[in-house]
């Protein structure tokens, strides 16, 4: 029982015009403030920060509880490939095959 | 510099030939590589995305559209995730987009490397992603920084369409998209992208405390919330707590 057409249509539609004025503030906004290098190694810092916790949030959690060990486990092969320096494409496929291979074996 | 005397025009085409010219010029070999496999390796998270989509249920178009229109891919999962679970689209998209609030901040971050002129940050906003985001703070040189922001935003706006609507037809045919491992490449490709940035110890810090707020957050709070939460761990290294702490402890 999926939402009709239009609803669809009309909620995907709102979320590209709320996203686009999400991303289009900050630098609207920076044409008139411009920040000082405090605030944009503050700013630059904050972004890592978001970065990192969707990273971890998305590893490791699928709808408000664990994601279950095979997507840490795949993901964690990404960041030890990664910290030696494998290419991106590497990393990637990697994670998803550790994760398969670990649901193949029975782990969740 | 020489793509200054374009900034008065407000004809796009001379805007993007004078941008890609000096892109060439700036990018050096192994970044070009880097963008094309960070590109190679957001193909099969678009794949990921169209097919766990339209095996969920969805309409082929949905991803699609959604790819088009929102163009981001931790929304985009969360939206299809909400609305294919049951949920109204109305919570779909009050989900997706306080996941896409971090956009704000992101802006404000690399606001310089859109380059000057209302057309380029009009335009340049749409190419915001996390992986184009985290490739521009790797740069710290401000034409780099430009210059990479331009090619990997570009590239990956191509291939994002492109694999999610590769995905989307395919999706019909797997079955089950978690036996294939797909749920890992998301979160896999943006852990290599900010991996580079987390050597600055008081980044690491705080990144570190933010992702552990996060966790304990998404327990009990509604998706998009845990996220924007992370930024208290700013407060970790912030001087103020630290010199206060550092009273405490000492």
């Amino acid at each position: 029982m999926t939402p009709s057409t239009p609803a669809l249509v009309a909620g995907i539609l709102v979320l590209g015009a709320g996203t686009y004025a999400l991303r289009v503030a900050g630098p609207l906004l920076g044409e008139r403030l411009s920040p000082s290098p405090a605030a944009r190694r503050l700013l630059e810092r904050a972004a890592v920060v978001l970065l990192t916790a969707l990273t971890a949030l998305a590893a490791l959690i699928q709808d408000s509880g664990f994601a279950g060990a095979a997507r840490p486990a795949g993901v964690l092969v990404a960041g030890i490939l990664a910290w030696r320096r494998a290419p991106f494409l590497v990393i990637v496929l990697s994670a998803a095959a550790t994760t398969a291979a670990l649901r193949l074996l029975g782990t969740t | 510099m020489s793509d200054r005397s374009f900034d008065l025009t407000d004809r796009s085409g001379l805007f993007i030939v004078s941008t890609m010219r000096s892109l060439h010029r700036t990018l050096g070999g192994p970044l070009v590589r880097d963008i094309a496999l960070v590109s190679l390796a957001d193909a099969v998270v678009g794949l990921s995305h169209g097919a766990i989509a339209t095996s969920a249920g969805l309409a082929w178009w949905v991803p699609v559209l959604l790819s088009v229109a929102v163009f981001a891919g931790g929304a985009q999962f969360l939206f299809v995730g909400v609305v294919t679970a049951g949920g109204s689209v109305t919570a779909a998209v009050a989900a997706a987009l306080l996941v896409n609030a971090r956009h704000l901040p992101f802006g404000l971050a690399i606001v310089d490397a859109l380059g000057t002129g209302r057309l380029r940050r009009l335009a340049g906003s749409h190419l915001m992603t996390d992986e184009t985001v985290a490739f521009t703070l790797a740069q710290h040189d401000p034409a780099r920084r430009r210059a990479v922001y331009w090619t990997c935003g570009v590239a990956l706006l191509a291939v994002w369409n492109l694999s999610v609507a590769a995905g989307a037809q395919a999706g019909r045919a797997i079955r089950d998209t978690g036996a294939l491992g797909l749920d890992a490449a998301f979160p896999a490709v943006l852990l290599a992208l900010v991996l580079p940035s987390l050597r600055d110890a008081g980044t690491r810090h705080a990144a570190l405390a933010g992702a552990a707020i996060a966790l304990a957050a998404a327990c009990f709070l509604p998706a998009g919330l845990p996220v924007l939460l992370a930024l208290l761990g700013l407060l970790a290294v912030h001087p103020a707590v630290r010199a206060r702490t550092g009273r405490v402890t000492s």
